[in-house]
């Protein structure tokens, strides 16, 4: 069926009794062309591109739990491409093109708002990142501008822009065309159209063991039996450790809590995205009314899906220094999801080279959410040609051999 | 959040105390390591889920680093030891 | 006003009448009203609208379950509160409070006029609409926004203030119910030192209710309250809510100080909250239970209230919330309820789906009890007019199986009772899960983890008396000591869930959201199977009450659509907040300027006096410059700059971190962490170096003097000062604890004054009188122990600007003097002192890199041209030496450091400006990292990192600054000026 107001208006007047299921639940069956671990955003949307592209292939997608449950339905929600570096512009430009025909692509309104996103700068040296991410974003065809103090006073007069704070907001970067989405209906829009294409989702269903023989890839030992496969791509994110730990190797990533916490819904009064990364804070309000709120990583590893309350307390310093009126403001939930942190904050995009027919996508960090579609259809070239996508290229897993990185750290350190 | 016993100060102390620094015992290749030796000791990490051992300071008081051995799942701390007791346990 | 007569146990001041303001309009209540009880005593039955139809809804509920009743307090103030709950509000005189919902108000719902279209408002139809043309959707979107949210958010920064109080007990104890009250005091009396926490103004909880019907229960409340209250060992916090429990015991809890008190009248050096971090060596849960409403048609009138909480206000605020009230259920508790109504002069009919409970004292009076019955429908136009009720039955396959309406009771309340909902938030904060029982329909504590315990009616008691038994038990144990078990809770006998018939009927659950029955329904139609897929596709729980009323129902519905056991669809995780908490409290005092550390060198004074302007780098506040009269910032470097260049300067330069390194193997140490060579550094000698991390990268650089053989200071960048440490201690300890080194921070113990330019070696001469400063005996990178101003000194012969420059640390309280001194002595060659910007104008003119500004992260001691530092047969490999090797490393075409000249001398490029080979090209090679408008050259200088850029000295490349002007500059050597080093011995 095709969502469509015609159909909500049928559906309405049946009683809302005639929706078919969103994705069929399914067994799985004995054997794939090719398995994808995760039943997340990215897993989902590699899934969806897979057998879209690659007509034939039988994929199906195995999750521990329920779809969406993991980082998808925890960040954020935040969509933006103004990256540094060119590979990682790139890459998050051509998820930010998808983002754009998303809800019509998928037939399900994942509700891609561009609201525009604004990186705040705090000191001289932010200024200087700023100028050069934004001049970078500019010849790479992203949308971008550095934004005045009086000019951000004017668009978001909610803002402290004064100077008796202790980190004066001393500029911006925006990008237009950055924003949101509704983070769950990306899940279940993804593996809708997946389904539609043959995919099968099969949730509570967890890999045991990796059946690996002479360097390459046979099969999966799951919790509801053994499935034949000979190119299996995992998209685990926080977990991905612990799928590579079952392929006998390891990756360039270590486990860490990421906070957020929203407020009770309010009527509008912040209509864009406000991001800084001096203060350790990004808040929106969602289309419900609620400020969604993502604090800084806690420092320690692990998979504990909860952080520590003095993290959540210096965010929310570092909310009320930006937007002084959200002091009275009452919180309302706070979660944690487990994040896969890269060495250079960048995702790994790759083949495995230990064994054939693996691929890992991890890595991703604080920010994967907004390269879901992007991801997705880049993997799924590379696992479907068995050579890496030439936007996913650059994040091969080689490069912690060369040297390669592509630092999205940036100008981190604050010196003189 | 965690409460840490600082093995050399003795006492039952905040996570906001300390720092935590990520494995315990990696052992550095020499200079004539490979490229992917090199790559696997700078950046690969178990990253184990469930039990860890890894290296904490206490950075906000003595500023000795010792090994926690803990479930990174639960939070429960198994173990604070001094490098030296692993030592003599060798 | 319905008020009853004095109730037994009443907790109003009837001496004490409070005038409040509700929706514009004047009434009265009394003092220990809140604001739901003042509002039902005056017969304010319309409170809110639902959120997404724009129902009308009335108070439900007597605590912070209430979903419906959502007010906005002292709107547009700056002691506005959204979204209070008018059962958590204690009222005060002067208070102005109105409905939180309501479009355009509260009496008027647009929503609702959009009646015929809910049937087409099924749960996510916005997921299956509002999608093509994808051009319209930010126009739907902003229609959809403007329907958003509860109350409008403050437009007034806070006139109120929060704080934070860390305190730690043996025991605390969340909850102030009977079982809370029992277990305070055994365990107080047992000898630990007792925390107890509510989150009402009073002590009592549930209990309250039962000592308005039970003699005895008041009098042991009496006794056990008094005994708390005069213990030396328990410490009692009201109006104080355990709203997280973290790991190793950590409760957070939130103290309203102040909110209960009229706005004038609040103390303003008093914080309005506070945020209790407790660190308690046990925790004892008491925090009992909350009602579950029933699941019938039109269940969200107003008028249909939880049955315990009509109780609540008639025992607490001698409130009658009906005259003529149907009390109805599938559990013993309504016959409780009855009979209360009944002594406040009511004539209840009591529907109770089950058959047996021997209700003849009721009938006896004339009540009507229909057993065998429930309710099906509520039915007025705005309020609760009538119930319809039918006749059940019940077999084990398919649960209560109800039929068609079969009688019409007038009523205008409808108490109902689905059952209870033990407060099991706490307990699953660290990852336990709830476990469900059959016989008491309800998910209970699993408390499997250490050092915690529960009690009461979250452990399922449904008498006080057990309640407290239980509770005095884990006093006991939680206070160390040997108890005898307390009895098995007597489980309530709670009857199976009634299920709606799922047509077109609007049943409730999530009175909030407007989360149906029929919601669930579709979502598992739709294959949203999980208990997560049902609550975040219908949106069930989302609300500010998160679902404490509606949630278990929810799960009782799923569960029969899907034809599962409850245990197995399961719930939802249970995560901080409890209840909702302000933003301001979790910040505390750390807010505004106190958000952060601010650091201040010891001469801050005399900057100040000096009118500086400041720089933020890190924690510290760096003069950035030093305007005199109207002077622009690059008016007031071009003077600093030249007076630097052509006679004496002076720069605060305590900020860069220091470390002092001592011991045998300070020099073996220093060559492992630096690229460059120190085997021969001889005291009295300085050297510059330069460290990478193990990826071979520049992470920071800074002069190391050598004291002694042992002893050496470092110095390193502002911002990187705790970083390094924390990196060379991590090595020394763990890499090489062989290494016989000690380091010690010393950055706050010596203030550094740099005296630079032509005029430092005269004024030196003025200052010093032990120290030789010909160029002859004190070389440049040379260092002498020395006595300044009568201060003793280490004076380093260093220098960041090409000057001659010499840099006098002193001990930190000595610092302002000798600044003040310098600069005294300094007048006669016109001293100016100057900030951070003409210092990095100056490194700048000589090709001098900052690290974090001009490397980044991805930047080789090659890349930053700085070949020379790098020592690469060392015996010891330096840190990141394997590293520069690697084939991406190593390879041609990296990033280099060059200097820039634009073509058009005037022309200053931004700093971060891309740069590109061709005038069309988009292409970057690089980019600009410094830039400034150099002084004494007279025109613009830039450095920047090109690719391959080292060989391409002399090439004419662009840049392309966001303005897309090309401007042509060309690379160049990055040292601008005296290439021959001809200055640095300045005058002689």
């Amino acid at each position: 069926m095709k969502y469509s107001w015609l159909e909500v208006f049928k559906a309405g007047l049946s009683g809302q009794k005639q929706w078919p299921a969103a994705w069929p639940e399914v067994s799985p069956k004995a054997a794939y062309d090719v398995i994808i671990v995760g039943g997340g955003g990215h897993g989902l949307a590699t899934a969806y591109y897979l057998a879209r592209d690659f007509p034939g292939t039988r994929v199906a997608v195995l999750e521990k739990g329920w779809i969406g449950g993991g980082n998808t339905g925890r960040n954020t929600t935040i969509v933006r491409s103004n990256y540094l570096w060119d590979e990682a512009t790139n890459l998050y430009e051509h998820s930010m093109k998808l983002w754009e025909g998303l809800s019509n692509d998928l037939n399900f309104n994942v509700m891609f708002s561009q609201r525009g996103v604004y990186n705040l700068g705090h000191t001289l040296q932010d200024m200087r990142d700023i100028e050069r991410r934004v001049n970078a974003n500019m010849l790479n065809g992203v949308d971008a501008e550095i934004v005045s103090v009086a000019e951000l006073k004017e668009r978001i007069p909610i803002l402290e822009t004064g100077k008796h704070v202790r980190y004066p907001v001393m500029g911006a970067s925006c990008q237009p065309r950055g924003g949101v989405a509704r983070h769950d209906a990306v899940a279940w829009g993804f593996a809708r159209a997946a389904a539609k294409q043959g995919v099968d989702i099969i949730q509570n269903c967890e890999v045991q063991a990796m059946d690996i023989e002479g360097g390459r890839m046979k099969g999966l030992q799951t919790s509801r039996g053994y499935i034949k496969a000979d190119r299996v791509g995992c998209v685990t994110a926080g977990h991905s450790s612990v799928l590579a730990g079952m392929a006998g190797f390891r990756l360039p990533v270590t486990s860490h809590p990421l906070q957020a916490f929203v407020s009770e819904p309010m009527k509008p009064v912040l209509h864009t995205v406000v991001m800084s990364n001096a203060v350790h804070g990004y808040v929106s309000q969602s289309d419900k009314g609620d400020l969604v709120i993502g604090a800084g990583l806690d420092p320690y590893s692990g998979y504990s899906q909860r952080g520590s309350p003095h993290i959540i307390d210096h965010c929310a310093s570092a909310i009320i220094e930006l937007f002084p009126i959200f002091s009275r403001v009452r919180l309302n939930r706070q979660w944690g999801g487990i994040v896969d942190v890269c060495p250079d904050a960048c995702p790994i995009i790759s083949p495995i080279p230990q064994v054939q027919g693996l691929y890992f996508n991890c890595g991703w960090g604080t920010g994967g959410f907004k390269a879901t579609p992007g991801s997705g259809n880049v993997f799924a070239h590379t696992i479907g040609q068995d050579k890496p996508h030439p936007l996913a290229a650059p994040f091969h897993i080689n490069r912690f051999v060369t040297g390669a990185l592509i630092d999205e750290h940036g100008a981190a350190a604050v010196a003189h | 959040m965690f409460l840490i016993h600082c093995p050399y100060c003795g006492e039952l102390r905040d996570e906001q105390e300390y720092r935590c620094a990520g494995e315990a015992f990696i052992q550095r290749p020499g200079l004539d390591c490979t490229d992917e030796q090199w790559g696997d000791y700078v950046f690969n990490r178990t990253n184990p889920k469930g039990r860890v051992v890894e290296q904490w300071a206490h950075s906000a008081g003595c500023r000795k680093l010792f090994v926690v051995e803990r479930n990174n799942v639960t939070n429960e701390i198994y173990a604070v030891r001094t490098f030296e007791s692993y030592k003599e346990q060798a | 006003m319905k008020r009853l007569y004095r109730q037994a146990n009443e907790r109003i001041d009837r001496s004490k009448e409070i005038e409040f303001s509700w929706q514009g309009a004047h009434y009265n209540g009394y003092a220990g009203d809140t604001l739901a009880s003042a509002l039902l005593a005056n017969g304010v039955k319309l409170v809110g609208r639902s959120f997404k139809y724009g129902r009308q809804r009335g108070i439900m509920a007597a605590g912070v379950e209430e979903p419906n009743a959502l007010v906005i307090l002292e709107p547009d103030t700056g002691y506005h509160v959204p979204n209070a709950r008018a059962t958590e509000v204690e009222i005060y005189p002067e208070l102005v409070a109105k409905a939180a919902s309501g479009i355009p108000s509260l009496n008027e719902d647009l929503r609702a006029w959009l009646k015929p279209f809910h049937r087409f408002m099924g749960a996510g139809f916005y997921y299956k609409t509002f999608m093509s043309p994808a051009s319209l959707w930010p126009k739907y979107e902003e229609q959809l926004r403007k329907l958003a949210g509860f109350a409008t958010a403050p437009s007034q920064p806070d006139a109120e203030t929060y704080d934070h109080y860390n305190q730690q007990v043996d025991v605390a104890v969340v909850g102030g119910g009977a079982a809370g009250l029992a277990a305070a005091l055994a365990a107080a009396n047992a000898g630990a030192s007792v925390l107890l926490i509510d989150e009402r103004s009073q002590l009592g909880g549930e209990l309250v209710v039962d000592m308005g019907r039970d003699p005895a229960a008041l009098e042991w409340f009496k006794q056990t309250r008094a005994a708390l209250e005069a213990h030396p060992q328990v410490k009692i916090l009201v109006r104080t809510t355990a709203y997280a429990l973290h790991d190793f015991n950590l409760l957070l809890a939130l103290e309203r100080r102040q909110d209960h008190l009229t706005i004038g009248a609040r103390n303003p050096k008093q914080s309005r909250q506070r945020l209790h971090r407790i660190r308690a060596n046990k925790v004892i849960l008491a925090t009992g239970s909350h009602e579950r409403p029933l699941m019938f048609a039109n269940n969200d009138l107003p008028g249909v209230m939880l049955a315990s909480a009509v109780s609540r206000y008639q025992h607490e605020y001698s409130v009658l919330c009906g005259s003529k009230p149907v009390v109805v259920g599938n559990n013993d508790s309504i016959y409780d309820v009855a009979r209360d109504l009944v002594k406040a002069g009511t004539r209840p009919t009591v529907v109770d789906c089950r058959l047996g409970y021997d209700a003849s004292d009721l009938t006896k009076i004339g009540v009507i009890v229909k057993q065998g019955y429930t309710i099906v429908k509520a039915e007025g136009r705005d309020q609760v007019e009538q119930a319809l009720i039918a006749k059940t039955a019940y077999n084990e396959t398919h649960g209560w199986v109800v039929g068609n309406a079969t009688e019409t009771l007038t009523c205008d309340l409808i108490a109902c009772s689905g059952g209870f909902s033990p407060l099991v938030h706490l307990d699953c904060h660290t990852g336990s899960k709830p476990w469900f029982s059959r016989e008491y329909q309800a998910f209970l504590p699993a408390c499997d983890k250490a050092d915690r315990y529960v009690a009461g009616s979250v452990n399922g008691h449904s008498d006080w008396q057990g309640a407290a038994a239980e509770g005095e038990y884990v006093g006991l144990l939680a206070a160390g000591q040997a108890a005898n078990p307390a009895a098995a809770p007597k489980l309530l006998k709670v009857a199976d869930f009634i299920c709606p018939d799922l047509g077109r009927d609007k049943v409730f659950l999530d009175m909030q959201n407007d989360v149906k029955a029929s919601d669930i329904e579709l979502a598992i139609l739709e294959n949203y199977r999980s208990i997560e897929h049902i609550k975040r596709y219908t949106a069930l729980g989302f609300g500010t009450d998160q679902g404490k009323t509606g949630n278990v129902n929810g799960i009782a519905v799923a569960a029969k659509v899907m034809n599962l056991p409850i245990e197995e669809v399961g719930t939802t995780t249970f995560r901080p907040m409890y209840t909702p908490v302000t933003m301001g409290v979790l910040a505390g005092s750390e807010v505004g300027i106190h958000s952060d550390a601010q650091r201040f060198t010891p001469m801050q004074a005399s900057h100040l006096a000096k009118g500086a302007e400041f720089e933020v780098v890190g924690q510290w506040m760096r003069p950035w410059y030093f305007p005199q009269g109207s002077e622009d910032m690059h008016q007031a470097v071009a003077r600093e700059c030249l007076a630097v260049r052509n006679s004496l300067g002076i720069m605060d330069a305590s900020t860069l971190g220091k470390i002092d390194i001592q011991g045998p193997d300070a020099r073996e140490f220093l060559a492992r962490v630096y690229t460059n060579n120190w085997a021969k550094l001889a005291p009295g000698k300085c050297r510059y170096g330069l460290m990478c991390d193990e990826n071979g990268m520049i992470i920071d650089d800074g002069v190391t003097a050598c004291i002694s053989d042992t002893h050496f200071l470092m110095t390193t960048t502002t911002g990187g000062a705790a970083r390094i440490y924390t990196h060379l201690e991590t090595w020394l300890q763990t890499e090489w604890p062989d290494l016989n080194v000690y380091l010690t921070s010393v950055t706050d113990h010596w203030s550094t004054t740099g005296v630079v330019g032509p005029k430092a070696r005269r004024l030196m001469e003025k200052l010093c009188k032990d120290v030789d400063f010909s160029a002859a005996n004190f070389p440049f990178m040379d260092w002498r122990e020395a006595t300044v101003c009568g201060i003793p000194a280490r004076i380093m012969r260093i220098s960041f600007s090409g000057e001659l420059s010499y840099e006098i640390n002193v001990q930190a309280n000595y610092g302002r003097f000798l600044w003040d001194s310098v600069m005294e002595a300094g007048k006669e060659f016109n001293i100016t002192p100057y900030g951070t910007e003409t210092m990095h104008v100056l490194r700048a003119e000589k090709g001098y890199v900052i690290v974090g500004q001009d490397t980044d992260g991805s930047i080789t001691p090659y890349d930053a041209n700085m070949a020379w530092a790098v020592a690469l047969n060392k015996p010891y490999p330096f840190l990141g030496q394997r590293a520069l090797t690697r084939s991406d490393t190593a390879r041609a075409g990296r990033k280099q450091l060059v200097g820039l000249l634009t073509d058009d001398p005037n022309k200053v490029l931004n700093e971060g400006c891309q740069l590109v080979a061709e005038t069309g090209s988009k292409a970057m090679i690089g980019h600009v990292t410094s830039s400034y408008f150099s002084p004494v050259l007279g025109r613009s200088i830039a450095l920047a990192v090109v690719k391959g850029g080292l060989d391409l000295i002399g090439t004419k490349i662009y840049a392309k600054p966001l303005s897309y002007e090309v401007i042509p500059v060309t690379i160049a050597d990055s040292v601008f000026y005296d290439q021959g080093k001809e200055k640095m011995d300045g005058e002689v």
